[in-house]
C-alpha cells in the first residue's frame, strides 16, 4: 500500500483548491483523484461568465476559472490522477480507487480531503406524474450535451424548477435558437440568483411562473406536451388551472444532493439540513484527519466560496499533517434560530479559532430590510443588517474570536429577523 | 419453414424459446419492440410468488409452484440475480386474520412448503419495520425477488446461442394460413412454421384475431410503484404484502435484487400502452403502503413507473390451442404469476406442442450456461485481472452503481446487444441509481454511438422515436 501525506478527492474546484492550499502549506506528497477525464468539473460545462469576482476580481467563464487553478497546480508537485473512481475511504484513512491506468489500488494518507462536489436532483426525486418518454433531462445533463457534446437536446422548452443552472439553461437553449416557453416554480420565490432572473430570464422575456409546477407529462416517444398547475400554499396543485405547453423538452432544475454516498459508508457524521457532513472550524469532519469542502459539505451559489472554503479546508488538513489533532476542551455547537434553514460549520472548537469563523447559512424565506443575529443563550453576540436575503442566496457572516468569546454555554444560534422600523 | 415462430419476446416468449431451444427445432421468435422484455416483464413486482394465491384446481396454482422452483435452477445456471427472500402477508383485522388461513389452506393444496402463520410480535421480530398494527401474518419461505427482465435475457440470450433466431422491432401484422402451417407477415418479411406460440401479452387477443376468432379477451390492468433509494433498501428485508382483494395482490413493499425498495402497485383498468403514472396512482401507493410499514421514506424516491398487466377476462391462464385455428397456441392473460410460472408455462406448451406431432429430439450440444461480470460485486483481485486484459474495465462510467465501460462494451457483444440507452440500463444497470443517468447518461450515449457506429443523435432513450438529441448546437442560425 502506497503512503501518501494528503489524498483530495474530486479534481473541481474544491478539490483544486484544497490541494493548492496543501501545498502552500507545506505538504509535498499530495495525491488527486479525479473520476472524470479532466480536472475542473462541472465547470468545464459552464461556459457562461460570472465566475471570480470574489476570488480573480474579473469576470471569467466556467473553464477560465478553472483554468487558473489548473495552471496553478501544474507549477506543484501534486500528482493528479484522472480516470480514477474512489470506491471507498476507511476512518484510517485508506483509499480505493478504481482506474483504468492502475487498476483498483489502495493507498493510505495521513490526511484526507473530500471534494466529489454534488448531483441534481432528478424527476424521481419530485415523483412527476406522466408517461417516460424521452426529452427529460436534468438541466446539467443538458448542459453537458450543449456545452461538451456541441449536442442540441430539443427545439421547444420548459424549464422546471428555478435554481441556478435552470435559469442558465434557459438562456442557453433560447441563444442556441429553441424557444424556451416557461420556467415553472413550485416556490413563491426563486431559488437562483437574482442576477441569473435577470439576465438568463427577463432579458430574454421568458415568464416565471412562480407557485407553479408541472402536474403532467404527455409523450409517447419524446415528449409532446407538459401541463402546468398553480399550486396553493401547501403547494398543492389547484385545480381548473391547468394550462398545457407543447414542448419537447423539459429541463429540471430542482435542486442539488450533495454526493455523500463515500462519507456515509465512512461513518462521518452527517447534518440532515445539509446533507453533508458535519464539520468543525476547519472543515475537519467527526473523522479525524478527514475533511469536507465545496458542493459535497453544502451546496453553493458561488465557486469563488468554494474555492474559499476548501482552501481553508487544505490548509486545515496541511495543520494536521504538521501537528497533529486539533484541541477540543470546549466546543460550541452552532445552532439554527428562526428562518436559519443550515449553518456551516456545525461546531466551533474554541482553542482552534484563531481570528475568527467564518459562517454560512441559508434562510428558509424571502427578507427584505433584515438582520442576522448571533445568540448565546439570551445573551446576543453579534446582529449583522442585511438589505434582502432570500433561501437562494447563501449567506455568511464572519464571528471574530473576541465575540464567540462572549458566549458562555455549549451553543450559538444564528437567526434572521425583520429589521425594526 | 420454422418449426415454431414464437410471437413476444417477454418473459413467457422467452421461456419458451428457452425450453424449446434444447431440442432440435427451428425456432423463431418475432418481438415488436425493440429490445426483449420490453412490456410486462420490464415493470412489475419483480417477485417469484411462493403459490399460495391462486385457487385450487387452476392452472395458476399447477404451475405456480414448480415455475418457481424451476426459476432458482434457471438463475443460477444464466446467472440472473435471484434472492430467496421469503413474504409475509400481514393481517390487520379479523377479515384479514381469516383471509390468511384461506391462503393458507390454498398454499398446502397448491404444494407450497413451509408456510406458516406468526403472531403480530413474531412478524416483527423478524421485520422490525412492521407497523403495529399487525396482528398476524403468513411466512412463505419460498418466495424469491428476481431481475426480472435480465430472467427474460438471460432465457432469449441462451435460445439464441442455442439457434433461435430473434427478430426485434418486428411486429406481425398478419398472420395467413399455408397448408397446415402459417405464414406471418411482419415489416422484416414473411416468416413461415407449422405451429404458432402466441406469447404477445396484452396484445395477445389482436394477434390472435389476426388469424382468426379469439375466444378471449385482454383487460389490461395498470400498477404503479415507487422505486426507493438503496438507502431505503434494507427497511424490510422480505416481500410485505397485504391481503389480496379481487383486483390483485395489494401494495407490497419489498427489497429489490439490485439493493432497492419498491412499493406498489395500484390495480386499475387501462389501456394496453399506458404506462404514465397519475397523481392519484401514486397517493394510493403511499397511503397502502405506510400501513404495512410506516417508516418508509418516499422522499428517497428515485423513480416512478407503471407496468400493465396482461390479463383477461378468464381469470385465469390461457394456456391451449385455439379452437378456431389449429396449430396455433395461446400463451396468454398471463398476469401474476405468470413471472413465477414462466418456465412452467413454456414446458405446459411444449407438451401441447408435443402432442399435436411436434418432434421433441434433445440436442446433445445444449449450452445451459450464462455469465457476465459484474464489476461492482467482484473482488480487486479478480478485478485487476480483468483491468489487465482490457482497461476498460478500470474506467468507471456509472457511479451511482458502481459500472465499467467494459461492462457496457460487453453487453454489446452479447447475443441480444441493447440499441438504446436504457436497453443498456436494463443489460448493466448504468443508469439504474440514484442520479437516475443524470451523469453517465450522455457517457453511455457516447459509448453506444462509438460502438454501434451511429451518431449520438441516433441513438434513443428506449424504442425508436425516442430521440434524446435534436441535433448540433447553432444548427438553428445556420
Amino acid at each position: 500500500m502506497t503512503e501518501h501525506q494528503l489524498v483530495v478527492i474530486g479534481g473541481g474546484p474544491a478539490g483544486l483548491s484544497a490541494a493548492l492550499s496543501a501545498w502552500e502549506a507545506g505538504i509535498t506528497d499530495i495525491l488527486l483523484l479525479e473520476r472524470d477525464k479532466y480536472l475542473g468539473g462541472i465547470l468545464n460545462q459552464c461556459v457562461h461568465n460570472g465566475f471570480g469576482l470574489h476570488r480573480f476580481k474579473e469576470e471569467l467563464t466556467g473553464p477560465e476559472y478553472a483554468g487558473r487553478y489548473v495552471e496553478l497546480l501544474e507549477s506543484t508537485a501534486v500528482r493528479v490522477k484522472t480516470d480514477a473512481m474512489v470506491l471507498s475511504v476507511s476512518p484510517d484513512r485508506t483509499v480505493r480507487y478504481v482506474s483504468p491506468a492502475d487498476g483498483c489500488r489502495t493507498v493510505h494518507a495521513g490526511a484526507v480531503v473530500l471534494a466529489m462536489g454534488c448531483r441534481e436532483r432528478t424527476r424521481g426525486a419530485i415523483s412527476v406524474p406522466g408517461t417516460r418518454c424521452s426529452g427529460i433531462l436534468t438541466a446539467g445533463a443538458a448542459q453537458r450535451f450543449i456545452n461538451i457534446e456541441g449536442k442540441m437536446v430539443g427545439r421547444r422548452a420548459v424549464i422546471l424548477g428555478s435554481g441556478d443552472i435552470g435559469l442558465i439553461m434557459a438562456r442557453r437553449m433560447t441563444l442556441e435558437g429553441a424557444k424556451v416557453l416557461a420556467c415553472v416554480e413550485l416556490m413563491p420565490y426563486s431559488s437562483g440568483l437574482n442576477r441569473n432572473i435577470v439576465q438568463c430570464l427577463q432579458d430574454f422575456n421568458i415568464p416565471l411562473l412562480l407557485s407553479h409546477t408541472v402536474t403532467d407529462i404527455i409523450g409517447d416517444r419524446r415528449l409532446e406536451k407538459v401541463v402546468v398547475s398553480a399550486v396553493d400554499e401547501h403547494r398543492r396543485p389547484i385545480p381548473g388551472t391547468e394550462q398545457t405547453f407543447e414542448c419537447d423538452t423539459l429541463l429540471l432544475s430542482v435542486g442539488l444532493l450533495p454526493e455523500n454516498e463515500l462519507t456515509r459508508a465512512l461513518g462521518a457524521e452527517m447534518d440532515p439540513r445539509t446533507n453533508g457532513a458535519a464539520v468543525y472550524e476547519n472543515m475537519e469532519t467527526s473523522i479525524p484527519g478527514v475533511f469536507a469542502c465545496g458542493n459535497v459539505l453544502q451546496v453553493h451559489d458561488l465557486v469563488d466560496f468554494v474555492s474559499e472554503e476548501s482552501a481553508r479546508a487544505g490548509a486545515a488538513a496541511a495543520d494536521y499533517i504538521q501537528n497533529g489533532e486539533t484541541a477540543s476542551r470546549r466546543t460550541l455547537t452552532v445552532e439554527n434560530g428562526n428562518a436559519v434553514s443550515y449553518t456551516v460549520p456545525q461546531r466551533i472548537r474554541m482553542e482552534a479559532v484563531d481570528q475568527g469563523v467564518q459562517v454560512f447559512f441559508r434562510v428558509n424565506r424571502v427578507f427584505e430590510k433584515s438582520a442576522v443575529t448571533v445568540t448565546a443563550g439570551e445573551k446576543q453576540i453579534a446582529r449583522f443588517k442585511r438589505e434582502h436575503m432570500a433561501p437562494g442566496e447563501m449567506e455568511r457572516i464572519f464571528l471574530p474570536e473576541k465575540l464567540l468569546a462572549l458566549a458562555e454555554g455549549e451553543t450559538i444560534t444564528v437567526s434572521a429577523e425583520e429589521a425594526e422600523a | 419453414m420454422q418449426d415454431v415462430i414464437i410471437i413476444g419476446c417477454g418473459v413467457v416468449g422467452a421461456a419458451c424459446a428457452y425450453r424449446l431451444s434444447r431440442f432440435r427445432l427451428r425456432l423463431t421468435v418475432l418481438e415488436a419492440l425493440s429490445d426483449v422484455a420490453g412490456g410486462t416483464t420490464k415493470a412489475n413486482s419483480a417477485i417469484l410468488h411462493a403459490g399460495y394465491d391462486p385457487e385450487p384446481g387452476t392452472l395458476m396454482a399447477r404451475l405456480n409452484v414448480e415455475g418457481v422452483r424451476l426459476a432458482e435452477e434457471i438463475c443460477a445456471k444464466l446467472d440472473v440475480p435471484y434472492r430467496k427472500t421469503g413474504s409475509l402477508v400481514l393481517a390487520f383485522d379479523e377479515k384479514d386474520r381469516s383471509c390468511l388461513r384461506t391462503l393458507l389452506a390454498r398454499g398446502e393444496k397448491n404444494g407450497v412448503t413451509g408456510l406458516h402463520l406468526l403472531s403480530g410480535d413474531e412478524a416483527r421480530a423478524l421485520e422490525p419495520e412492521l407497523s403495529g398494527e399487525v396482528q398476524e401474518a403468513l411466512l412463505a419461505p419460498s418466495a424469491a425477488i428476481v431481475n426480472p427482465w435480465e430472467y427474460a435475457l438471460a432465457m432469449a440470450e441462451t435460445a439464441v446461442r442455442n439457434g433461435a433466431e430473434l427478430h426485434l422491432s418486428c411486429p406481425v401484422t398478419a398472420i395467413t394460413r399455408e397448408g397446415d402451417g402459417f405464414a406471418v407477415t411482419t415489416p422484416k418479411g414473411v416468416f413461415h412454421s407449422q405451429y404458432i406460440i402466441n406469447a404477445a401479452g396484452v396484445h395477445a387477443d389482436n394477434v390472435h384475431e389476426l388469424i382468426g376468432k379469439k375466444n378471449f379477451t385482454i383487460r389490461p390492468a395498470k400498477g404503479e410503484y415507487y422505486l426507493l433509494d438503496k438507502s431505503e433498501g434494507t427497511r424490510v428485508s422480505r416481500v410485505i404484502f397485504q391481503c389480496p382483494d379481487p383486483k390483485g395482490k395489494g401494495v407490497l413493499v419489498s427489497p429489490t435484487v439490485h439493493g432497492n425498495l419498491i412499493v406498489g402497485p395500484t390495480a386499475e383498468p387501462s389501456g394496453p400502452e399506458d404506462t404514465s403514472n397519475t397523481a392519484q396512482g401514486l397517493q394510493k401507493v403511499r397511503d397502502l403502503a405506510v400501513r404495512s410499514v410506516p417508516g418508509v421514506r418516499f422522499r428517497e424516491n428515485i423513480r416512478n413507473f407503471a407496468g400493465v398487466r396482461a390479463s383477461s377476462d378468464r381469470g385465469d391462464f390461457i394456456l391451449e390451442e385455439s379452437p378456431a385455428v389449429p396449430g396455433f397456441f395461446n400463451a396468454a392473460g398471463i398476469c401474476s404469476p405468470g413471472l413465477s410460472a414462466a418456465p412452467t408455462i413454456a414446458d405446459e406448451l411444449t407438451a401441447l406442442l408435443a402432442e399435436k406431432g411436434l418432434a421433441l429430439e434433445e440436442k446433445e450440444e445444449f449450452i445451459d450456461t450464462r455469465r457476465r461480470v459484474r464489476f461492482h460485486e467482484l473482488d480487486d483481485g479478480a478485478r485487476n485481472a480483468l483491468i489487465a486484459a482490457d482497461p476498460r474495465y478500470g474506467r468507471v462510467i456509472c457511479r451511482c452503481e458502481t459500472v465499467t465501460e467494459g461492462e457496457i462494451i460487453a453487453c454489446l457483444r452479447a447475443p441480444i446487444p441493447p440499441a438504446s440507452i436504457n436497453g443498456v440500463k436494463r443489460r448493466v444497470g448504468a443508469g439504474m441509481g440514484r442520479c437516475q443517468g443524470g451523469f453517465c447518461g450522455p457517457r453511455v450515449q457516447e459509448i453506444l454511438a462509438r460502438e454501434l457506429g451511429v451518431p449520438p443523435e441516433a441513438v434513443p432513450l428506449e424504442e425508436p422515436g425516442s430521440y434524446i438529441l435534436t441535433g448540433e448546437t447553432k444548427e438553428a442560425w445556420t
